[in-house]
């Protein structure tokens, strides 16, 4: 795979230099939201933040977090630092609890959003002889169109497929010679999955990059995605999200320790996200970003609800970056069952492991007297098993003890059968809470 | 001398099983014997049917969790005692017997008795020495 930098000034920059590049355009940022975002300027004017009183990077602290809620409350142009005829591009999210946040995009964020998504291309193996797939959604969403011009700018041969009709993406895959593809990483197995259902060998693809994300993908999910591919696939991680202009936030580079953050855009915090403190440098907890160069829709100390951590030594590939380390969890998916916290991801890395059953599960949450019980549903694929019921409730032991180990709670695992559980073309549902249904 | 049985693993929700025979009767497939045991969660259906490989196949392509093992099948006389001589011989030889089920053949009046044992070879051998009929694949596939 190739192992190059796309852009080593910004990325290998002495931690020094990177500090002082991010203190002057922070600086710039308050006075730009001062001036032209009134939401900022009202809460400024009570805090009595001015640019001149930022002096040092920590000094960050001082300034106030902007949620979800505060986009949803200033639905739909609020928040926009610019007129509106200056905004070339708006996208959207989906709105499904109330107000959709709408954020907008100057031609020169475009031009950004496009440099930080080429970055973390470049970091996944992409270059400019790539035959990239975009099996994202086109639309409002962020993820096919960051990608698309993210990889366009770095010369790559870009198939804008969008998302669905599983026949026609593996027959292009076949046709084309496809080497890249940008897809959910449920969605990249699924493909798999069906490829191998419609008996064409793996040979007949050339696929060796996976540019996976828009949700989250364990280390071992991975290993599962690469080897169902075969040939010497390689997926890497990649985050961001619409409010921060989308993907290329951060991204993985082959040796995937960390994401690396295009840090000149982005200036990372990580809080405690009950108590809003800022922890010291590799603690874990909540990611809060300020994107540094957005001028259509500022965004100053966004909570994401994330949950991460984030190393600030240099990476072996070269780059100084800081990286952050893949989503362990969601503040606002956690679960709390019987008082402790559930994070999916943890079923998740336990049931990677068991080749018996399948890579798609379902958590059942239900409230049953006074108490919460947890189920997860699991497909069996093996059909050896059937021999005897001994060996499936072996195995159904096997996975209850996994997991019970790791929740540290009483679980109850249900086989099912195949494709009994939904699959997913966007973001997975992983979880059902019926507790107060 | 083996006859192949189809395991289909079943989840215990309403519809499952009109929708697995359903499968079989839509590809023309008939049913010899079956047999179901549940747990609370699910179940194992074990099917002899007059074609198990494209059983197997039909199966699997409607995306079903499906196994063959080899069971045996041995012819039990309409007489009282004869079940047990069977039983017997197997006990005898120290052959443990994991699940059975049995039909009535349509000829002569026999019963045909399915057997999922520990070591096939070992118990055809037995049970032909004491001779207890061991039916062939193709009777039992068209009876």
């Amino acid at each position: 795979m190739v192992k190059k930098i796309w852009n080593p000034e910004m990325e290998c920059m002495k931690r020094a230099d990177m500090e002082a590049l991010q203190l002057e355009r922070l600086k710039a940022l308050v006075d730009y939201c001062d001036k032209n975002v009134k939401f900022y300027h009202d809460r400024f004017v009570k805090m009595g933040i001015t640019a001149d009183k930022i002096k040092v990077l920590s000094d960050i602290q001082y300034l106030p977090y902007t949620t979800k809620a505060d986009l949803r409350d200033t639905y739909p142009f609020g928040m926009f630092g610019v007129d509106r005829r200056e905004i070339v591009r708006i996208h959207a999210s989906s709105g499904t609890t109330g107000n959709p946040t709408v954020v907008g995009y100057t031609k020169e964020d475009l031009g950004h959003w496009a440099e930080q998504v080429a970055r973390i291309a470049t970091a996944g193996g992409a270059d400019e002889n790539s035959l990239v797939q975009i099996c994202f959604g086109y639309g409002l969403f962020t993820g096919a169109l960051g990608l698309h011009y993210g990889l366009e700018k770095i010369g790559a041969t870009v198939v804008p497929i969008s998302s669905g009709n599983t026949e026609k993406q593996l027959k292009f895959m076949r046709d084309f010679g496809t080497d890249t593809i940008v897809a959910t990483p449920s969605y990249c197995l699924y493909l798999a999955e069906s490829a191998r259902e419609m008996g064409i060998s793996m040979e007949n693809y050339n696929l060796k990059i996976g540019l996976l994300g828009s949700e989250g993908c364990t280390p071992e999910m991975r290993d599962q995605i690469e080897e169902r591919w075969g040939n010497g696939f390689f997926v890497s991680d990649n985050y961001g999200m619409s409010e921060l202009n989308g993907p290329g936030l951060s991204g993985e580079c082959y040796l995937r320790d960390g994401m690396h953050i295009a840090e000149d855009h982005f200036l990372c915090e990580v809080i405690n996200s009950e108590t809003g403190d800022v922890l010291d440098k590799g603690e874990t907890g909540e990611l809060v970003v300020t994107n540094l160069t957005k001028r259509g829709i500022p965004m100053i100390r966004y909570r994401t609800k994330d949950i991460t951590y984030i190393n600030y030594e240099p990476c072996e590939c070269g780059r100084t970056s800081a990286r952050m380390h893949k989503i362990i969890g969601r503040s606002d998916d956690m679960l709390k069952i019987r008082g402790v916290n559930v994070f999916p991801s943890q079923v998740e890395s336990a049931l990677i492991g068991i080749s018996e059953i399948g890579p798609h599960y379902l958590l059942i949450v239900r409230r049953e007297g006074y108490s919460d019980t947890l189920e997860i549903k699991v497909e069996l694929i093996d059909g050896s098993l059937l021999d005897k019921y001994g060996i499936l409730e072996a195995l159904q032991r096997k996975i209850h003890d996994r997991i019970k180990s790791i929740l540290g709670i009483e679980i109850k695992v249900t086989l099912a059968e195949p494709k009994s559980i939904e699959r997913f073309t966007g973001k997975a549902q992983r979880v059902v809470d019926l507790r107060n249904k | 001398m083996l006859i192949k049985q189809i395991s289909v693993f079943v989840e215990n929700k309403s519809g499952r099983l009109a929708e697995i025979t359903s499968v079989l009767a839509d590809n023309g497939i008939d049913i010899r014997a079956l047999s179901i045991a549940d747990t609370t969660d699910f179940g194992i259906l074990r099917l002899i049917v007059d074609k198990p490989d494209q059983a197997e196949k039909v199966l699997k392509e409607a995306g079903m969790t499906v196994s063959l093992t080899n069971v045996i099948a041995i012819g039990i006389p309409d007489t009282p005692g004869a079940f047990a001589k069977a039983m017997k011989v197997l006990s005898d030889t120290g052959i443990g017997i994991e699940y059975m089920y049995a039909f009535i053949s349509r000829d002569e009046g026999r019963a045909c008795v399915l057997l999922r044992v520990t070591d096939n070879e070992e118990a055809v051998a037995a049970l032909r020495k004491n001779d207890i009929e061991i039916f062939e694949e193709d009777k039992v596939y068209k009876m």
